[in-house]
């Protein structure tokens, strides 16, 4: 049963390792600012989730008892990712592409980094008559 | 096993830290310079925990925790900065 323990916890921690490599060689292999945007920010998250598995695994098996800290941090980290690689992939279109190269949208408001936010319909005329 | 496990894992994850390090200082443009420091702050969280692993105590997850926080808000804050010419407006 430890044995089994060990394996399972030796699995995620090499398979956490892995992928947070993986993630950061792509980082530098990518050719290009938007595909190296896709290796760390999936990757990498892969990978800590794996390492924070491994972590709960290690305090609940070997330890004997369980905490939620990593659950937290794997959860915050998951959240998180998705908002920083927009931020990161707007910065780098305001920086270096000029709106007409961008294909259109084929709604009435162009891009939102180029264009003003639309603006709230306004309210119909009779809204406060009763 | 689990030692060997670990020691395989603090050496990925050392290696993406000088992978990191080099797109940080080669990086063409900011975009790059903002995803590489965000890697190294994820990178940062993994070695806390497998150190936390390591030393068999619970106390790195609250550093790692902070790092987590603390990472996540400057990466936005820079982007902020460079999108917008101001953190808050």
């Amino acid at each position: 049963m430890t044995f089994l323990a060990e394996l399972l916890i030796s699995l995620c921690l090499v398979i956490g390792g892995i992928f947070g490599l993986v993630g950061s060689w792509g980082l530098i292999k990518l050719q290009d600012t938007m595909q190296r945007l896709h290796a760390p920010t999936k990757a990498t998250t892969l990978g800590v989730g794996g390492v924070l598995v491994a972590s709960v695994l290690y305090f609940l098996l070997i330890k004997g008892s369980f905490s939620f800290h990593e659950l937290l941090i794997t959860l915050f980290l998951f959240l998180t990712a998705p908002i920083t690689a927009n931020f990161i992939a707007k910065t780098f279109i305001a920086r270096n592409r000029r709106p007409d190269d961008l294909p259109g949208t084929e709604r009435k408001h162009g891009w939102a980094i180029f264009d003003d936010p639309p603006q709230p319909p306004d309210p119909p005329a009779d809204a406060d008559r009763s | 096993m689990i030692s060997a496990a670990l020691v395989f894992a603090f050496g990925c994850y050392g290696l993406g830290l000088v992978f990191n390090l080099i797109r940080l200082v080669k990086g063409p443009d900011d975009a790059d310079r903002i995803l590489a420091l965000d890697t190294m702050v994820i990178n940062v969280i993994a070695l806390l925990v497998l150190y936390g692993i390591l030393r068999g105590t619970g106390v790195y997850y609250e550093a790692a925790m902070l790092v987590a926080m603390v990472g996540f808000v400057s990466t936005v804050a820079y982007s902020r900065f460079v999108l917008r010419g101001d953190i808050i407006e």
